[in-house]
């Protein structure tokens, strides 16, 4: 039986509190690494746990903070990035709505590492509540004194910061993320500079998700051995799932990386609903191609969905049971990221816009012959094209839908109606 | 009492930069006047030391910034993927016959103003909406007739942005 360290705050009453945090031997680990390391050693320490950004994209966290300049001439900052926008994710809302005590910890540890003393959190504008406790609780670590100035006696000084984000998924881009902290539109930079030698102000800069910050207050108190002792040794970890859709428990659930994608979504979330059949799932936010029912035994992992054609991304698992039609469901996403494109390069503004109007009418009962060489050929435009991930998720989720589920939009077309309807 | 300058103020300490705080700014006007017409941008502006220009391309391009006028209550439901699965098309067309408006309109009241948002990031509570600062997850459509009579009986007080504030006593409001 996995016993929950990242929730283990969240179902506590109280669990935002600074009493309970501290009662449950928070603040420990930021004392540890005050008192026992150097902030080279906390970075040495995250890089042999293996620990894998939580944000989507997997990148080693010691080694991205590794790229931060020891000497610079101007401040570091620490952003953590809690714009959680991908469609079927809610892990960062939930954590910070009832443990944000946890994510302070890890941001405290983290700026130590990296050199920082301002930290902005960037959160979505709707998650007013989180908001609210967030800012409770940093009031809270400030009387407390472990953030301010001398923190726990040693010579570090810490604030952070809450900016509220005001609506656009782009912003979990990071470059974009850091645009819109400066007061610009969000819209993704040009890399090189990497953020870690040229960020937020033109500074060095790190950006985490809420995930990745949790875990390293543990990785300090517990070692980097015990990290990687849970999962798979390349992508190790105690992981959030984030379960929804056409399933009879959804909900969060905290368990080793790598579990089997079957059993989270039988056994934790209970299966499918009375008298329906899984018929796939969607196992990272709807930028990670969805996986067929039969393909359902693969490990949730970096590595493990990558192999088959998937990705871990935020592992918002979407799951779609046998009376949904997989058009309308591909419909609706790149109705999603038509809506959230920047605007700022071509393939993903004018493709994306262009496969929704093809989509929409396919759905609708009025696809053209053509239309499936047509949708193949704009996934081939948008895919690696794009100045962002944005595009590319897009392309590739539809990719995936027309391998997958080719019949069914063949039977759109060939029917003239939707066959669900 | 703090005023809308104070609290764009304070909230612009936290940056080396006053084009920073525009975001920031906005939020809070858009809570004192419910919407940001030109003057109110203008206003912003004037308060940063900022160029008019960038203060009208966020409050433009960023969805949560709503340049016209919207109702006393938003009812905002999420349509995305999670919430479609657990049938928030059948919410949409109950709340448009229930307001006797189609998405994206206000009622001729002006209390309700209906819209369908991508993803609120609450999918375990699938369907989900938002109104003013508060989610309501699990929906159906007893949930809803409920809510709404709640929102009509408040009508005549409550404020739009956060109805149901004197339901949590002790909790700060973030701006």
């Amino acid at each position: 039986m996995y016993e929950p360290v990242l929730l283990k705050n969240v179902n506590m009453p109280d669990g935002h509190l600074l009493s309970t945090y501290e009662a449950g031997g928070g603040y420990r680990g930021l004392a540890k690494a005050l008192k026992e390391f150097t902030p080279d050693e906390i970075v040495e320490l995250v890089k042999r746990s293996n620990l894998r950004g939580r944000g989507g994209a997997g990148f080693p966290t010691g080694m991205k903070w590794s790229f931060v300049p020891k000497r610079a001439d101007r401040p570091k900052y620490l952003c953590c990035n809690a714009d959680e926008g991908e469609p079927g994710t809610f892990k960062d809302r939930i954590v910070m709505e009832r443990d944000p005590h946890q994510l302070i910890e890890g941001m405290a540890i983290s700026a130590y590492a990296i050199g920082a003393e301002v930290a902005y959190v960037y959160i979505r504008g709707e998650y007013v509540l989180a908001i609210r406790r967030l800012e409770q609780a940093i009031a809270e670590a400030k009387a407390k004194g472990y953030l301010g100035t001398g923190i726990l006696g040693s010579d570090f000084n810490f604030v952070v910061h809450v900016h509220c984000g005001a609506g656009a998924y782009i912003c979990g881009e990071e470059t974009a993320m850091l645009d819109s902290l400066e007061g610009k539109r969000a819209q993704p930079r040009l890399k090189p500079p990497f953020p870690a030698v040229a960020g937020l102000y033109a500074s060095p800069t790190v950006i985490n998700n809420v995930e990745t910050l949790v875990c390293v207050p543990h990785i300090v108190a517990r070692g980097a051995d015990w990290f990687r002792g849970i999962g798979p040794e390349k992508s190790p970890g105690p992981k959030l799932y984030c379960v929804s859709g056409q399933v009879r428990k959804p909900g969060l659930y905290e368990l080793p990386m790598g579990i089997p994608l079957r059993e989270l979504v039988e056994d934790h979330a209970g299966g499918p609903q009375p008298d329906r059949k899984i018929k796939a799932v969607i196992p990272g936010g709807v930028s990670a191609p969805v996986i067929p029912e039969q393909g359902l035994d693969v490990g949730m992992d970096f590595d493990s969905l990558a192999a088959v054609g998937s990705m871990l991304g935020s592992a918002g698992v979407i799951v779609v049971d046998d009376t949904t039609c997989m058009v309308k469901i591909a419909t609706r996403i790149i109705e999603f990221f038509h809506h959230e494109s920047c605007g700022k390069c071509t393939p993903c503004r004018e493709g994306l816009n262009w496969v929704v109007k093809v989509l929409r009418r396919i759905e609708a009962g009025a696809g053209a012959p053509g239309d499936m060489e047509q949708l193949d050929m704009l996934c081939k435009g948008i895919f690696g094209n794009t100045f962002c991930a944005l595009g590319d998720g897009a392309a590739m989720g539809l990719r995936a839908s027309l391998a997958h589920f080719r019949e069914e939009f063949v039977a759109h077309i060939e029917e003239r109606r939707c066959p669900f309807h | 009492m703090v005023t809308m300058r104070e609290k764009i103020e304070q909230a612009a300490a936290r940056y080396p930069d006053q084009r920073s705080a525009i975001m920031p700014a906005l939020l809070i006007a858009q809570r004192v006047h419910g919407h940001l017409p030109g003057p109110v941008l203008e206003e912003v502006a004037e308060i940063l030391g900022v160029e008019r220009i960038w203060v009208y391309e966020l409050a433009t391009f960023y969805t949560l910034f709503h340049t016209e006028p919207v109702g006393r209550f938003h009812l905002q439901l999420c349509d995305n993927v999670s919430c479609m699965l657990r049938r928030s098309e059948d919410l949409l067309m109950h709340l448009e016959s229930a307001l006797g408006i189609k998405k994206g309109g206000t009622t001729e009241d002006g209390l309700f103003t209906l819209s369908t948002v991508e993803c609120l990031g609450a999918c375990e509570m699938a369907p989900v909406m938002q109104v003013g600062d508060d989610y309501y997850g699990n929906l159906d459509i007893g949930r809803i007739d409920a809510l709404l009579a709640r929102l009509h009986a408040l009508a005549p007080h409550g404020t739009g942005a956060d109805p149901f504030a004197a339901e949590r006593p002790g909790e700060e409001r973030h701006v």
